[in-house]
């Protein structure tokens, strides 16, 4: 059998495949080779032939045959095989494969190898990707060789124990003894991996952390010794020695800090040092005032240090450097809120960085931003994330909708400027912005009543610009269907009311409805905005005919509406106006709000529906088994007797009134979930008399059919001095006598 | 840190370096995903881009890309000092290092790599001592990998890479 071909001639023959195919096959071919030499058991060109693998395995093919072949190499005696196999070890025999453990042998006794290099090798692969079980069985070798004193080995041992302590946590308490002295050690490689054991071994146990409190003067010395020193070739980078330790240094010294009044104040002049005299032109020592700065933050530092660390963040964002910028976003984020007021003062570098062209530096930027806004600032920055909001990515704009919204719900210095504000992002962003703020404005719109006109004016001009933005035409729909009347009579205060005839209203709604930019969701807004004026426009019949053309619509939804609607034009136009009226201001609920605890007829918007009225019916005349009462506004007092038959709630309201005036067209109404059914009797009068000299008796039945904890919702309106009021309220603690 | 990749601006893998166990699959999905999230990145961006809870930071010399992910503690701007001390040594050893000197001497990368990093953390800092160790150990082969990429490269006369030697920061 000819001898395989070498390493870098396979290289070569494959590089020059011109597809993908033919790659493969040059690949099957050598593999094909490998797998009889392999069988053949040629130890002198073992070491090759993984070696090829290896970089087929790299290329993505698979090489799997070749782990006991690793296992015989790192078992040989020869260096080179030692190496490659070793190297195939840690990329083909990771903890998953079964013969991961048949390593521990060969591994234990390259430990205690007479060639540091050997043993160098042992430690590394164990260090990269022992397993728990591995790490288990040799852990003892590697403390002996943390004790070392050559420090080629010592180092290496370090990082190995750390390795050990990350899958073995439980074996960190052997390794305590061997770190007695290793800060005592003048070899960097040690000194560094020390910190990072001791690191480990800090953040794993609050034990450790308070045993090594007492390291903080010496870490202290060794960083000092570090800034101090002069010019030291071997550890130079930029004019800075040993970036690579300070930085971890600092690291240490903040988890050893935080939270330690003493050890923070024998920490806080060497981080002022480090923070006033470090290089700061190139990026290392930016890295190492990064370092300092996070420590600072961190620890329990005197108020001098923190504004001193945020002036350098402050600094960096100015810096040319993209990435001092982005990692001084990412920091300030951090301390935003525990330093919030010092943060502030650098609010308009950190508007400015929304307008930077990279992008990673725009996002954090942007959620800055949103951390910054208070009541103070919420006009100004508004602003400027408008503006953002405008010109930045797609990428960006569902979140910095949604930050908007909130924002501007927690501090909106007017309703004015908040609905404005709103309006703005619908018309700028509409279509990014999340479905759930659709009923969220709804709301917000429903409960801002003085400015119902002025809203539903700039919402129709913006449905007659675009109407391809469905939560903008949503919202748009619905506002329409409640304001219309408003619109059509021109009363808008806060703007130039604009003339619009309840034709051309129509005509929009009407638009929506057969154009293709609308989503089915959006056609059911349209269909239901038209139907509610009907009661508010004169043009009637113009409505009837819209709704009946959908009553046959292919669309199941509107179908649906469109013959309901139909129903209530002709069996129940009684019903209409007050099915149809105005929506009453709305509680602020959790995500799904009213929709859940009312009886709806198909509409996807929350509404609070009123019960049917039927022809009045004889009270019964069951005994009165309980009463409880419900105030509303301490002066209208509801009595509540409930009568319970075997399948119907029977409750009679008794209202009255203690207060001097009279209170005339009184109307109850109420709602209740979705698996009752209710129906409201007749009342005795509507006029509810002044200083409880009479009460006002109607009767409502519940049909309880899944024995169902009863709940429901209550709206009184009337008329008192003069003016029109309205009263909503939850009934949930009826006794379970009344519904069981 | 997480992981450390090597591939080229056609996006193919030079290098790998995982840290933490995982299976192929999801090596494969990591590899795939860096290199196109990379690749796309604009010229001047900044270096560190956040994905899922990791931070990566990737810095481009000459034709090869060099992409470490770390986790959301560590020193972004340290990493990318460490990524230029890797490409030091790498230079120091091959003299100019350039991607095919990577490409065809593959093991010799790692082992370098190895001597500078391990469990994901910097084992040594002085780059004299790195490069004494894998000049140790080069020594103590009993057959040495011929071919310097100078050789192998009189002929590769078909190859369309050239070598751009010198590395770039």
């Amino acid at each position: 059998m000819p001898a395989p071909i070498r390493l870098r001639e396979l290289i070569r023959t494959i590089r020059t495949a011109r597809t993908q195919a033919e790659e493969r096959e040059m690949i099957q071919k050598e593999c094909a080779a490998i797998r009889s030499s392999f069988r053949e058991e040629d130890n002198t060109y073992r070491c090759r032939n993984v070696a090829k693998l290896l970089y087929m395995h790299m290329l993505g093919y698979p090489a799997h045959f070749g782990q006991l072949e690793c296992l015989k190499l790192i078992a040989s005696q020869k260096f080179t095989d030692k190496r490659i196999g070793y190297l195939g070890a840690m990329l083909l025999l990771d903890e998953r494969q079964d013969v991961h453990l048949l390593m521990t042998n060969c591994i234990k006794n390259d430990l205690n190898h007479s060639t540091q290099y050997v043993q160098g090798l042992a430690l590394c692969t164990l260090g990269c990707m022992g397993s728990s079980e591995m790490c288990r069985d040799l852990a003892g070798e590697v403390e002996k060789l943390l004790k070392t004193s050559n420090s080629y080995l010592r180092k290496k041992a370090a990082l190995c124990a750390v390795h050990v302590i990350r899958k073995v946590p439980e074996l960190m308490e052997m390794f305590l003894p061997a770190t007695k002295n290793l800060l005592s050690e003048k070899n960097h490689g040690v000194l560094h991996t020390s910190v990072v054991l001791l690191t480990e071994m800090c953040e794993r146990s609050p034990d450790m952390l308070a045993h090594f409190r007492k390291l903080v003067p010496q870490l202290v010395r060794i960083l000092k010794n570090l800034i101090m020193s002069g010019y030291s070739p071997e550890h130079d980078v930029s004019g800075i020695s040993d970036p690579f330790l300070q930085v971890r240094i600092l690291r240490l010294l903040r988890i050893l800090g935080k939270g330690d009044d003493d050890s923070s104040e024998a920490m806080n002049d060497i981080l002022a040092q480090v923070a006033t005299n470090t290089e700061t032109s190139k990026n290392v020592g930016n890295a190492i005032l990064y370092e300092t700065v996070l420590t600072i933050m961190d620890i329990k530092s005197e108020s001098g240090l923190r504004v001193l660390a945020i002036n350098i963040l402050g600094r960096f964002l100015l810096n040319n450097d993209k990435n001092i910028r982005y990692v001084a976003l990412t920091s300030l984020l951090k301390t935003v809120q525990t330093d919030h007021n010092a943060v502030q003062r650098h609010r308009s570098t950190i508007v400015d960085c929304l307008k930077d062209l990279d992008v990673s530096i725009k996002r954090r930027a942007m959620e800055l931003s949103f951390a910054l806004v208070n009541g103070n600032n919420i006009r100004g920055m508004m602003k400027e994330l408008l503006y953002f909001l405008d010109s930045c990515d797609p990428e960006f704009k569902a979140d910095c909708a949604s930050g908007v919204f909130l924002a501007a719900e927690k501090y909106a210095p007017s309703k004015r400027w908040h609905i404005d504000t709103i309006m703005r992002v619908l018309t700028t962003a509409g279509s990014y912005v999340r479905d759930d703020s659709v009923p969220n404005l709804i709301q917000l719109i429903t409960n801002s009543v003085e400015m119902h006109a002025y809203t539903v004016q700039r919402l129709y001009k913006a449905l007659l610009d675009d109407i391809s933005q469905q939560p903008l035409v949503q919202v748009a729909s619905w506002c329409i269907g409640e304001y219309g009347d408003l619109l059509v009579s021109g009363q808008c205060e806060e703007e130039e009311p604009i003339q619009v005839t309840e034709d051309e209203v129509l005509d929009v709604l009407e638009g929506l409805l057969v154009s293709n930019l609308s989503t089915p969701v959006t056609r059911g807004y349209a269909l239901t905005a038209i139907m509610k004026l009907s009661t508010r426009f004169t043009s009637v019949n113009r409505i009837k005919k819209v709704v009946s053309i959908y009553g046959s619509s292919i669309d199941v939804e509107l179908q649906q509406r469109a013959v309901e609607y139909n129903a209530l034009f002709k069996k129940y136009d009684h019903m209409r106006p007050a099915l149809l009226e105005r929506m009453p201001i709305m509680e602020k609920t959790a995500s799904n709000g009213p929709t859940e605890i009312v009886q709806t007829n198909g509409e996807t918007e929350p509404s609070v529906v009123e019960a049917k009225h039927p022809p009045p019916v004889t009270q019964p005349t069951n005994q009165v088994r309980t009463v409880f009462s419900l105030y509303i506004r301490k002066n209208t007092h509801l009595g509540l007797e409930a009568n319970p038959n075997p399948n119907i709630a029977v409750i009679t309201i008794h209202a009255s009134n203690s207060t001097e005036a009279d209170m005339t067209d009184f109307v109850f109404q109420a709602a209740v979930p979705k698996t009752f059914q209710l129906q409201l009797l007749s009342p005795s009068s509507n006029v509810v008399p002044a200083l409880n000299q009479g009460t006002v008796t109607q009767v409502i039945r519940v049909l309880n059919p899944q024995k169902q904890q009863l709940r429901m919702r209550i709206k009184l309106t009337y008329t008192h001095k003069g003016s029109a009021v309205q009263d909503l309220a939850e009934v949930n603690n009826f006794p379970p006598q009344s519904w069981q | 840190m997480r992981f450390l990749l090597l591939f080229s601006r056609q996006g193919k893998l030079r290098l790998q370096k995982w840290f933490t166990s995982m299976s192929d699959r999801e090596k494969k999905k990591i590899i795939r995903d860096m290199t196109t999230m990379v690749l796309a990145r604009q010229a001047r961006s900044c270096n560190f881009l956040q994905w899922k809870d990791l931070k990566i930071i990737y810095k481009r010399y000459a034709s090869l890309y060099f992409c470490l992910a770390v986790e959301s503690q560590e020193n972004e701007l340290l990493a990318l000092e460490i990524i230029h001390r890797y490409v030091e040594l790498l230079d120091k050893y091959f003299g100019n290092v350039c991607e095919l000197d990577i490409i065809f001497n593959f093991e010799k990368a790692y082992f370098i790599l190895d001597e500078f990093l391990m469990g994901g953390e910097i084992q040594e800092t002085s780059k004299q001592i790195v490069n004494r160790s894998i000049e140790a150990s080069d020594m103590l082969q009993e057959v040495r990998f011929t071919g310097t990429h100078a050789n192998t490269n009189a002929l590769s006369k078909t190859q369309s890479v050239t070598c751009t030697c010198g590395v770039s920061t």
